[in-house]
């Protein structure tokens, strides 16, 4: 193994991202310069009510929205909030049911929780071995109570991209509002909210080279929903808050060069992508690729490696300069196996073994080489220690 | 501070005393019901020139994490030529005591498999000489007993899984 490490390669992308140059000049007059408070009569803040409408035209081209479809809030898991605790307050009158994947965000699977101790009804579908969800199974869940469908656009442990189209075309047959969480693809690929009939769409920030603290909420026109945060009125009256205008312009410039560069990269990634994913396969006895081989997100990897355990595994790689993460029991605090790879059908043991890498936009080849070399000498160090070897 | 201390991490990089012995004195498994790792760990067993029984050698194995294996490490390094009687009055406290720094709360717990691992081996060796057992290593091991067979059952369906993919 390489004993010196002249830099250090960071494949998780999926956690979070450098901010990029690019988004972070756009962002800096807004500190100290055009500092204003949106709300602002004077000059100082007619600008910075500017510089947020601009972003919110910005993030709108991104998903072929209408800006004022557009509500900012501070991060993807307010807006999942915002999402289903706003259509559920709006909507009770209509009905208490809500239709949920197994493997959503956290904050998703909190957010339901709760609602369901406010005498709300969840229903969890199924997921395949690949993690996706039947539309067929959201067409037999759907009900007179129904009032909402939440289903993430792509997995962010396993990569998943899910038939949403497909689930919008039913919500919209059925009068159902059509809710996903996008914070993993957002910027990665193609999003119509029209095309797809979504009615309510999640975005993050610094999952696309923005900063942190900005997020969206795409809310179609005519949508029913109450707000969770009141105050100022800002955001419509759907977020009041004053706003962070600094953070929503990088927001918004990241969208532009997502923009731009998205089709070439995704090619790029997914190159990349499948290089490693089939070197791995093929070097590491046993290995096991987690979620769907194609229908995948251009950047996400996700391993299980039998006989050994995950913390392990992402320490002894960050030792060799690779930034990696796992969905094993040991690196949670709950010490519970990620409910993602439990929902896919793997055993508590096979998550034990698992290993996330997500590229993006400085990966290079060379950063795949090494990632080659190293990661079966890792899995193999492992494995001697281990007493499955045998 | 990072989430490790430096002995935690010096001993993670370079476990000591990871393997097997062949023909061990004793053996013992442990494994930690929260997160499903497992430990196996051998003893040679000797005398001083008192007579009085020593550990000579002691060797593991794991699939565990990076605590369950600085942890192990460590304990092997404190045991080798001491006294068993001596041995078994070593707790994961102490353990953690010497590894420096706090560890996370939701991390303690994977000290305790070494200990057990331990525990059994000396259990196994006790059992195999018809040698006498203190009623407190009895209780321990039916506890450590149990955990493993709430574990072995989770880790049918793995073997079969890694038959499986392994063919």
């Amino acid at each position: 193994m390489k004993k010196t490490i002249t830099s250090k390669i960071y494949l998780d992308y999926a956690a979070t991202t450098p901010v990029d140059s690019r988004v972070l000049k756009a962002m800096l007059p807004y500190f100290s310069e055009k500092f204003g408070n949106t709300m602002s009569w004077h000059s100082f803040g007619q600008e910075a009510k500017e510089a947020l409408e601009e972003s919110r035209e910005a993030v709108a081209n991104l998903l072929g929205a209408k800006p004022q479809e557009i509500i900012f809030t501070g991060s993807a898991t307010e807006s999942n909030n915002l999402a289903l605790k706003g259509i559920a307050l709006a909507n009770r009158d209509r009905g208490r049911h809500i239709i949920i994947s197994p493997i959503e965000h956290a904050c998703v699977m909190e957010s339901s929780k709760w609602l369901e101790s406010q005498g709300f009804e969840i229903t969890r579908l199924k997921v395949d071995k690949y993690g996706l969800v039947s539309s067929d199974d959201i067409r037999k869940a759907i009900k007179k109570e129904t009032i909402l469908v939440s289903i993430m656009h792509a997995n962010n442990e396993i990569g998943t991209i899910e038939p949403i189209e497909e689930i919008g075309k039913i919500c919209k047959e059925k009068g159902v509002y059509f809710h996903t969480d996008a914070a993993q693809s957002f910027g990665k690929i193609l999003i119509d909210v029209n095309k797809m009939n979504i009615d309510l769409l999640t975005t993050s920030s610094h999952k696309m080279y923005g900063p942190k603290g900005a997020a969206a909420l795409f809310i179609r026109k005519g949508t029913k929903i109450e707000p969770l945060i009141h105050g100022g009125g800002h955001e419509s009256g759907l977020r009041s808050s004053t706003v962070n205008v600094a953070a929503i312009v990088g927001f918004a410039e990241a969208a532009r060069i997502c923009e731009r560069e998205m089709k070439k990269e995704a090619q790029r990634e997914i190159k990349l992508r499948d290089k490693l994913i089939n070197g791995v396969l093929k070097k590491i006895e046993g290995s096991h690729l987690n979620g769907e081989p194609k229908k995948r997100l251009p950047n996400n990897i996700n391993f299980s490696f039998p006989g050994i355990e995950g913390e392990s595994l992402i320490m002894q790689l960050d030792f060799l300069g690779i930034a990696a993460s796992t969905g094993s029991a040991c690196s949670s605090e709950k010490l519970e196996p990620s409910h993602v790879l439990l929902a896919i059908g793997l055993k508590p043991e096979q998550a034990h073994g698992s290993l996330r890498l997500s590229l993006g936009r400085w990966t290079k080849e060379k950063d795949i080489d090494y990632v080659l070399e190293v990661l079966p000498k890792v899995v193999k160090r492992l494995r001697e220690i281990s007493p499955f070897k045998r | 501070m990072p989430i490790y201390s430096k002995e935690i991490i010096k001993h993670f990089k370079n476990p000591q005393n990871v393997g097997i012995i062949k023909n061990p004195s004793g053996a013992g498994e442990a494994g930690n019901i929260y997160c499903g790792d497992i430990m196996t760990l051998y003893l040679k067993i000797g005398e001083n020139k008192k007579g009085e029984k020593i550990i000579e050698d002691v060797k593991f194995e794991t699939l565990g994490c990076v605590v369950a294996i600085a942890n192990t490490s460590l304990l092997t390094t404190m045991v080798k030529g001491k006294k068993l009687e001596d041995v078994l009055k070593i707790k994961k406290d102490d353990l953690i005591k010497r590894l420096g720094q706090p560890l996370p709360p939701f991390k303690i717990h994977c000290s305790v498999l070494a200990v057990d691992a331990l525990k059994e081996a000396i259990y196994d060796y006790y059992l195999k000489n018809k040698l006498e057992i203190s009623e407190d290593l009895e209780k321990e091991h039916r506890r450590i007993t149990k955990t493993k067979e709430e574990l072995e059952k989770r880790y049918k369906g793995f073997q079969a899984f890694e038959k499986e993919i392994l063919k």
